[in-house]
């Protein structure tokens, strides 16, 4: 075996804090080879951001390396001058970062960036150095690198961007690229692209990669060698097809089934179960004080009929030069009392667009809604209230659909204060009882939202939508933004609504897997047509559009898992 | 871009035909002027000849277009008080006004921005702390108590310089300018930080709040990783991004030096547009007083304008979509 690139050996990250000394990471130890693409993998807080961090030296204040040593290329690192660990970043070391949306300068073109890290690093002309940025840029697979030179950031979709960081990152011939979950914002083709890409390169130019990810199903397709970490430390180290197929440490394993599968049906999420991490609720403590939604008169609940929704994408004062942009192109479906319905696609395929025109946030440009027989599109706003309070929203960030100034019992309060449902002193006593129900604490209540996790947080999303008693739940991507563990929770949830509260359900997902388990039929969305409806199973099973076939296909799939 | 300029040309327009229907109200509203242009001993055909030679008798629509028509062609009447063109009146006076203007929006700006990018980078350090705590007072105290207190210290006690007036000034054709005297110089100083100081210490606030959430930012961070010096990374990266909403205060501030150098020019009894303007609410000199609104409100609609391009300028999602 070569040499490693890097090794991390004994590495103790700390921050002075008030309780004391906290240490994020602990003890880790891990080498890179060059060509090779590790996965470093666990929840948010496991400490994998923060190794990578260290490794580049951009440890943010006041965290600092406590011990351990940091080699690169024979030569230790961890404890050059501020002044000497800038000479290797970007040059040794480069770094890609999650949102391709906001890590590039949004009034630099990208070649003004490309050429001034490249003439940082290889003291070149700009004549060269402008040579070089159009073939990393045509390296990198942006096509019509010459014109795409001169544009500006905000040109170029999210995938695009991302290409644009990688070839930033490529600048100087790095030996070790630090990719800290570098696909998490893109979508499922996009991710798979991108992936593809960071391979491709690590063959080719033999550059080392960190992978750092909570995605199994990421590590299972581009990984050679996998590190665990939890809490801080490394539980496992190892080949990414050992670990996967035969994980030795608890925590692995029950990370590994927590991965949704898109093979099979399963009733319940596995949670991960590992340092009490599981959370419990009594399906009783749900039902109680819950009166059973009414079903429709027609037993479909929500009739979708054509609607239509186009943005202005170029003003003009005449009306004739304006240019629309169609975002949802005459989408039609209906779902029954109870039901799950799925709606999949790509990001820019109008799901979220339907899901907002449903929930009354956007008006329509054409088309009905029909909610239990009446046309929510020519409502008087009597009965456009009494709708609103029937449906309601879960977002995807959980951090900012609450508001950061208002305690928790405010925020779950507001809709049953709004829709007058409950007299004054009754509300505070509800609050605690939903709060109970999504699993937090009654202390919760007289916090605020910034106290609390990603998960914690979109569980009083989820008691603030239950308020009303909702007979209609849209939820647009509301996992997204959470870890696998953190996911499990959410998604039993709801799961346990559904069934046990007869909640009729919008499930809105690019996570293929997550839609099997949650829903009972799919709907496929692609550039703002309904294409493809179909039950579930059948869908998985045997696709009728090309496109949905291709969709399946590009999952990461965790192969070893299907058992 | 072209419709984007249009339209806030557009706005400016209704800006100043609104202004113009204030100023031009208060020649009907405030007092007569027949009362004050003919004595005592009037008879009522004086006062009709007068009403009609002046086209005082005409709807008030009418008199309205005619006095924008005339004030757009730079004729806002003759003064009451002195007898004189307005339009003569502020010509001479304008270049007093701007020069102090000019030299106090000068000094607020690069102190403004340099302290604020220096507080934002040495967050933590001891002069930035001080810089801050000092700034307050800045803010806090009137304009009139700093003038009074800076002609105390450098006039009274040091008697460094001049506590008022322009000193000697020389003429350039129309314009007189107290750039090119020693004591023309002398005299600008202290006037110029009394009205630069609250705007100084506003931009500084508005650059160092900005430049640090700037400095947060992910494309930051990235720029550090790209292995970027600091220096690059605080004055090219984040520095232009800090500036697009800074730009937007800073043109507001511009005409706001302008319009108020009423207090400054009191103080310092500085002989410019301020000072005739007070004169003038003294002896209820109707066309000055229009004539100075007029000419601030263009000021402020031309400053804004260039603004909203100059964003344009600096931030190229506004040049592509013009919302």
């Amino acid at each position: 075996m070569t040499e490693p690139v890097l090794s991390i050996r004994n590495l103790t990250v700390e921050i002075p804090t008030r309780h004391g000394l906290f240490k994020p990471v602990k003890n880790v130890s891990y080498d890179i080879h060059p060509g090779e693409i590790r996965g470093v993998v666990g929840e948010s807080g496991a400490g994998k951001s923060m190794t990578g961090n260290a490794v580049i030296g951009l440890l943010d204040d006041p965290a600092r390396v406590a011990s351990g040593e940091i080699w690169l290329k024979g030569r230790r690192i961890d404890n050059l001058s501020p002044e000497e660990q800038r000479a290797i970043r970007g040059r040794e070391i480069s770094m890609i970062f999650q949102d391709p949306l906001t890590s590039l300068n949004p009034l630099f073109t990208i070649g003004e960036q490309l050429v001034e890290t490249i003439q940082l690093h290889l003291k070149v002309s700009a004549t060269e150095a402008r040579e070089r940025a159009l073939a990393l840029l045509d390296r990198v697979s942006i096509p019509d690198p010459k014109t795409r030179f001169d544009q500006y950031p905000h040109q170029f979709s999210g995938g695009m961007r991302q290409r644009v960081v990688i070839a930033l990152a490529l600048c100087s011939e790095p030996s070790v690229i630090v990719a800290d979950e570098p696909t998490t914002a893109l979508d499922v083709s996009i991710q798979a692209q991108v992936l593809d890409l960071i391979k491709e390169l690590a063959s080719e130019t033999q550059v080392g990669v960190i992978l750092v990810t909570h995605d199994m199903g990421v590590i299972a397709d581009t990984t050679e060698q996998v590190t665990v970490m939890y809490s801080g430390e490394v539980v496992e180290n190892g080949p990414t097809d050992k670990v996967l197929s035969a994980p030795e440490h608890e925590y692995t394993k029950s990370l590994i089934s927590a991965v949704p599968r898109p093979q099979v049906k399963l009733h319940r999420f596995p949670q991960v179960s590992y340092g009490g991490r599981e959370t419990t609720f009594k399906i009783e403590d749900l039902a109680r004080n819950w009166h059973k939604p009414e079903l429709s008169k027609s037993g479909k609940l929500v009739e979708v009929k054509g609607i239509t929704k186009k943005f202005l994408e170029k003003s003009a004062i005449l009306p004739s030069r304006r240019t629309y942009f169609t975002a949802v192109d005459d989408v039609s479906f209906d779902i029954k009392d109870g039901e799950v319905f799925g709606l999949v696609g790509e990001s820019g395929s109008g799901k979220s667009t339907v899901a907002r025109m449903i929930g009354t946030l956007l008006p329509v440009d054409g088309g009905q809604i029909h909610f239990d027989g009446e046309d929510v599109t020519a409502m008087s706003a009597e009965d456009m209230a009494n709708y609103r309070k029937q449906i309601q929203m879960i977002f995807q960030d959980p951090f900012s659909s609450l508001n950061p100034r208002m305690k928790v019992e405010s925020i779950v309060a507001e809709p049953l204060i709004h829709h007058k449902l409950l007299p004054p002193d009754q509300i505070s006593g509800r609050v605690h009882e939903l709060l109970d129900r999504v699993g937090l604490t009654r202390a919760a209540a007289n916090k605020y939202p910034h106290e609390f996790s990603g998960g914690q947080r979109q569980r009083i999303s989820i008691a603030r939508a239950l308020a009303t008693q909702p007979r209609f739940l849209i939820c647009d991507e509301p996992t997204s933004a959470l870890d696998v563990s953190i996911q499990a929770q959410i998604l039993n949830i709801l799961k346990d609504l559904q069934e046990h509260l007869g909640l009729t359900m919008l499930f809105i997902s690019h996570d293929l897997p997550v839609v099997r388990q949650m829903c009972d039929r799919v709907g496929v969305m692609k550039q703002g047509q309904l294409i493809e409806v179909q039950d579930t199973e059948t869908l998985f099973a045997n696709p009728k559009q090309d496109y949905t076939a291709q969709l399946l296909d590009l999952m990461p799939r965790l192969a070893q898992l299907s058992s | 871009m072209l419709p984007f300029i249009l339209k806030r040309v557009f706005q400016s327009i209704l800006v100043l035909v609104i202004t113009g229907a204030i100023a031009f109200s208060m020649f009907t509203f405030v007092g007569d002027p027949i009362d004050n242009m003919l004595g005592q001993e009037r008879t009522l055909e004086d006062v009709e000849r007068l009403r009609a030679r002046l086209g005082l008798d005409q709807p008030v629509p009418v008199q309205y277009f005619k006095f924008l028509n005339e004030a757009a062609h730079g004729n806002f009447g003759v003064s009451y008080r002195q007898g004189r063109e307005v339009s003569e009146i502020i010509m001479e006076r304008a270049p007093a006004t701007l020069e102090l203007a000019a030299l106090s929006a000068i000094f607020a700006v690069v102190m403004g921005i340099a302290l604020g990018v220096f507080t934002a980078i040495r967050r933590d350090g001891f002069a930035a702390h001080f810089i801050m705590s000092v700034s307050l007072i800045g803010v806090s105290l009137p304009t009139f108590l700093i003038g009074i207190l800076l002609i105390y210290l450098f006039s009274v006690e040091l008697g460094w310089l001049p506590s008022f007036g322009r000193g000697e000034v020389v003429k350039i054709g129309s314009w007189t300018t107290g750039f090119l005297t020693e004591s023309g110089l002398k005299a600008l100083v202290l006037p110029a930080i009394t009205l630069g100081l609250y705007q100084m210490t506003l931009i500084m606030r508005l650059v160092r709040s900005e430049m640090l959430e700037v400095l947060r930012q992910d494309y930051i961070r990235f720029a550090r990783a790209r292995g970027l010096s600091d220096r690059v990374i605080n004055f090219r990266h984040a520095l232009k991004n800090t500036m697009v909403p800074v730009i937007t205060v800073i043109g507001l501030q511009l005409g706001a030096i302008i319009a108020f150098a009423i207090i400054t020019e009191t103080v310092f009894q500085w002989p410019g547009l301020g000072l005739l303007f007070i004169n003038a609410i003294q002896f209820v000199d109707i066309p000055v007083m229009a004539a100075y609104l007029m000419m601030i409100s263009v000021m402020f609609v031309v400053i804004n304008l260039l603004v909203d391009i100059l964003y344009a300028f600096i931030d190229p999602r506004l040049r592509v979509s013009a919302k």
